[in-house]
C-alpha cells in the first residue's frame, strides 16, 4: 500500500479544508435557528460562487507561474455586458454570444500573455492595463445596467434557471410538512467539472508539471529544455478562458450586466488561492486548495448575511484577518522547512 | 551623434519623451490647452489643473519607488490606507457617528498629523510582515488592502462625515490670497524631501543594493530587513499624507471612494518611470514624471469628452504601448530590424 506523504503542503492544505469545516459547523450552531444548518445553504455558498470558482483555478494556474492576473474581475464585467447586451437588448441566440465571449476571453489571455512572455513585461503591469481595458470596452458598450429577461431570451432564462434536483433525503421538512428537496444549479456543475479537470492537468499532463517547473525556477526549467515562454502564454490564455467560463456562470447567476460588476473580483480570487496555499512566488498550490479558499470566502460573507445586523464591512475584515493567519502560517512552515536543510 | 545618443539613454529620457507627447497631442487638439489664467485671485488652466490633480499620485509615487525598489514588490494597500487615515482623521475631528460638523473636538493640525500617523502604522503592518516574516510584498500588502478601507467605513460608521470647517479646506483647494493650488505645494515638499534625503544620505545607495542584492547587501553590513521596513514606513506615510489631501479636497471623509484604484496608479507611476517593478535600480524623478504624465493622460482624456467610464480603454492602450516601447526585448527586436547598433544587441544577448 503506498503510503500518503504529509509535507508541510498537504499540512496547509488540510487546516485549510479542516478552517472551512470548523467554520461551517460554529455557523451550523450559531445559526441553526435560521437555517444556516439546511444542506441549501451550503449548496446556495456553492451557487453565487461558481464564477469565482472557475476564476480561481484559472488564477491558480498563473501563480503557479510566478505571474499574477489581475484583469480577471473586469473581464467577467465585459462578459456580462456582452450577454446581457446582445441577449437582453438585441435578442440574438445564445449559443453562438456563448460561443463569442469564449473566444474573446481566448484571445484576450493571447495578447496578455504575449505582452508578457514574449515582451517580457511584468504581468502586472500587462494584466492591469487589460484591467482597465476590459472596464472601459463594459462601458463603451453601455452605461446603463442591462437584463436578461424571459421575454428577451426564453432560452437562457431556462437555462439560468434551471433546477438540477439532488436526492430527496438531503432536504428537509419545512413547517406545513412539504419536503424541500436541495438543488444545484447547471453552473455548479460547470465550476466542479472546471476544478476537475484542471485539477488532473496540472497533475497529470506534461502542461501542467512544466507550470510548476516554471514557476519552482525558470531558469532550470529553461535548462531542461522547456519552452518557458510558451508554457507562461499558455497559463494566461488559459486563466482568460477559464476567467470566460466563470463570466458565463456569473452572467447566469445574476441575468445581469452593469459597468460596476465583479469589481474586486481579482483580489477576492487572489486571497482565495493564498488562502488555498498557493504562493506568489510560483512553484507551490493546487486547485483544490483554491476550491476551498473560495468556500471560506463564501462561508463568511454567508455568516455576515445571515446575522443581518453587522455591516458588510466585517466581511472584508474578517477575510483580511484569515488571509493574515494563512500567510503567517506558510511562512512559518517555510522557516521550518529551512530549518531543517 | 554620440552626444544624441548620450542624451537617449539617461533615465529620464523616455518618461519625458512620454509627457511631452501627450501635451503635444493636447495642444494639437486643443490650442489654448497651455493657457493659464487668474480667475478670482487663482489660478486656471488644464496645465495648473494636471499638476493640481496629480499630487496625489506624485505622493504615492514617492513611497511606492522606495517600496519597489527595497523589495521588488509592490505595495497595494496604498490606495485604502488613504482612505483609513482620512476616516479616522474626521473621527478624531468630528467624533464618532457625527454626519456633518463645523466645530472641531480637537485642534486640526493635530487630527491631521494623527490621520498621516495611521499610515505610517499602517506602512509599518506592511513592512514588518515583508521584512521580518518575508512574506511577498503584494500578498501582505493584500491584507490591508482588504481591512483598511472597511476599517476605514466602521470608524465612519458607514457614512459619508462632512468637515465644514473652512481652514480644513484650505489643504486640498487654496489657501486664501495664494494663487497656487496648496496641493501642488504639498507634493512639492514631500517630492523635495524625498531629493533631500536620497542625495545628502547614503539611504538611496542602501535601498538599491538591498533591492539588487538582499544576501550581499547584508554580508556587507547593511541592515537590509531594517532598510525595507523603512522603506514601507515611508510609503504609508506618503499614503497618509494623500489621504488627508484627498479629504480636504472633498472637506469629507468618504471611505468607499477615497483613494479608489491610486495603488495602480501609483504603480503605474513607478512602471511608466521605466523603474524595473523587479527592484534594485531606482530613478525617483522618472517616477514622479509618470505620475503626471497618468494625470495629464486622464486630463486629456476628459478635455476631450470622453466619459470617465470609458476613458481606461485609452488609458490601456497607452499604457501598453509607453510600456512595450520601454521593453528591452522590443527595443533589441527594433535594432536588430534598423541593422544599426548590432554591438549593442549582443551585449544585450550576453547579459
Amino acid at each position: 500500500m503506498k503510503r500518503v506523504s504529509i509535507n508541510s503542503n498537504t499540512v496547509l492544505l488540510l487546516i485549510t479544508i479542516g478552517l472551512f469545516a470548523a467554520m461551517y459547523a460554529a455557523g451550523c450552531v450559531i445559526y441553526a435557528d435560521k437555517g444556516f444548518s439546511h444542506f441549501q445553504t451550503f449548496l446556495n455558498v456553492l451557487i453565487t460562487n461558481a464564477g469565482l470558482i472557475c476564476v480561481a483555478c484559472g488564477m491558480t494556474c498563473v501563480m503557479l507561474t510566478g505571474g499574477i492576473d489581475i484583469s480577471v474581475g473586469s473581464l467577467i464585467a465585459m462578459d456580462c455586458m456582452i450577454l446581457a447586451y446582445s441577449m437582453g437588448v438585441k435578442g440574438y441566440p445564445c449559443v453562438p454570444m456563448l460561443v463569442f465571449v469564449l473566444a474573446i476571453g481566448l484571445v484576450f489571455g493571447l495578447v496578455q500573455g504575449f505582452l508578457v512572455a514574449y515582451m517580457e513585461i511584468q504581468p502586472f503591469i500587462v494584466t492591469m492595463a487589460g484591467m482597465f481595458f476590459a472596464r472601459g470596452m463594459t462601458a463603451v458598450i453601455s452605461t446603463a445596467q442591462l437584463s436578461i429577461t424571459q421575454q428577451s431570451n426564453p432560452q437562457y432564462y431556462a437555462w439560468a434557471n434551471a433546477k438540477i434536483e439532488l436526492p430527496a433525503f438531503l432536504g428537509y421538512m419545512n413547517n406545513k410538512g412539504a419536503v424541500i428537496v436541495p438543488f444545484i444549479r447547471p453552473t455548479v456543475v460547470i465550476a466542479l467539472a472546471v476544478v476537475a479537470i484542471i485539477f488532473l492537468v496540472l497533475r497529470y499532463t506534461k502542461f501542467g508539471r512544466s507550470l510548476y517547473a516554471v514557476g519552482g525556477s525558470e531558469s532550470s526549467a529553461k535548462m531542461m529544455g522547456l519552452d518557458v515562454r510558451r508554457t507562461k502564454l499558455k497559463a494566461y490564455v488559459l486563466s482568460s478562458f477559464l476567467c470566460s467560463i466563470g463570466g458565463i456562470c456569473y452572467s447566469l447567476n445574476t441575468m445581469a450586466g452593469a459597468v460596476q460588476q465583479a469589481k474586486g473580483f481579482e483580489m477576492e480570487a487572489i486571497a482565495s488561492s493564498v488562502i488555498g496555499g498557493t504562493l506568489l512566488t510560483g512553484g507551490v498550490g493546487n486547485v483544490i486548495g483554491s476550491l476551498f479558499g473560495v468556500l471560506i470566502n463564501g462561508t463568511i460573507n454567508t455568516l455576515v448575511i445571515t446575522n443581518g445586523k453587522l455591516l458588510s464591512s466585517w466581511a472584508n475584515i474578517a477575510t483580511a484577518a484569515l488571509l493574515c493567519f494563512f500567510i503567517i502560517l506558510q511562512s512559518v512552515f517555510a522557516l521550518i522547512k529551512e530549518r531543517k536543510k | 551623434m554620440n552626444r544624441l545618443r548620450g542624451v537617449t539613454k539617461k533615465a529620464l529620457f523616455l518618461p519625458l519623451i512620454c509627457l511631452v507627447l501627450v501635451l503635444l497631442l493636447n495642444m494639437i487638439k486643443d490650442p489654448g490647452f497651455f493657457s493659464i489664467a487668474i480667475n478670482n485671485g487663482v489660478l486656471y488652466g488644464r496645465l495648473i489643473d494636471i499638476l493640481n490633480r496629480g499630487s496625489e499620485i506624485a505622493i504615492l509615487a514617492v513611497g511606492q519607488t522606495l517600496v519597489v525598489a527595497a523589495s521588488a514588490g509592490t505595495d497595494i494597500s496604498v490606495g485604502s490606507v488613504m482612505s483609513l487615515s482620512a476616516c479616522f482623521c474626521s473621527v478624531l475631528l468630528a467624533g464618532y457617528g457625527v454626519n456633518s460638523t463645523d466645530t472641531f473636538r480637537m485642534p486640526m493640525l493635530a487630527g491631521m498629523l494623527s490621520g498621516v500617523f495611521v499610515g505610517g502604522v499602517c506602512g509599518a503592518v506592511n513592512g514588518s510582515l515583508v521584512s521580518k516574516l518575508k512574506i511577498q510584498p503584494m500578498i501582505a500588502t493584500l491584507i490591508l488592502f482588504t481591512a483598511a478601507r472597511a476599517v476605514g467605513l466602521l470608524l465612519c460608521n458607514n457614512q459619508i462625515t462632512y468637515l465644514r470647517y473652512e481652514p480644513y479646506k484650505y489643504l486640498g483647494n487654496f489657501i486664501p490670497g495664494c494663487p497656487v493650488p496648496t496641493p501642488i505645494f504639498v507634493a512639492a515638499a514631500v517630492i523635495s524631501a524625498a531629493f533631500l534625503v536620497l542625495r545628502k544620505t547614503s539611504l538611496g545607495l542602501y535601498i538599491q543594493s538591498v533591492g539588487i542584492n538582499n544576501r550581499a547587501a547584508r554580508l556587507l553590513g547593511i541592515n537590509s530587513a531594517r532598510i525595507c521596513f523603512l522603506c514601507y514606513v515611508i510609503c504609508g506615510l506618503c499614503a497618509g499624507i494623500a489621504g488627508i489631501v484627498a479629504s480636504s479636497r472633498i472637506y469629507s471623509a468618504d471611505s468607499n471612494n477615497i483613494g479608489l484604484y491610486y495603488e495602480l496608479d501609483a504603480i503605474l507611476a513607478v512602471a511608466l518611470g521605466g523603474n524595473s517593478l523587479g527592484g534594485g535600480k531606482f530613478n525617483m524623478a522618472a517616477s514622479v514624471v509618470g505620475a503626471y504624465t497618468i494625470q495629464a493622460i486622464n486630463t486629456t482624456l476628459l478635455a476631450l469628452g470622453i466619459s470617465t467610464d470609458q476613458a481606461p480603454v485609452v488609458k490601456a492602450i497607452i499604457v501598453v504601448v509607453i510600456v512595450t516601447i520601454q521593453s528591452p526585448v522590443f527595443r533589441a527586436w527594433v535594432l536588430s530590424r534598423t541593422g544599426r547598433n548590432r554591438k549593442a544587441i549582443k551585449e544585450g544577448a550576453g547579459a
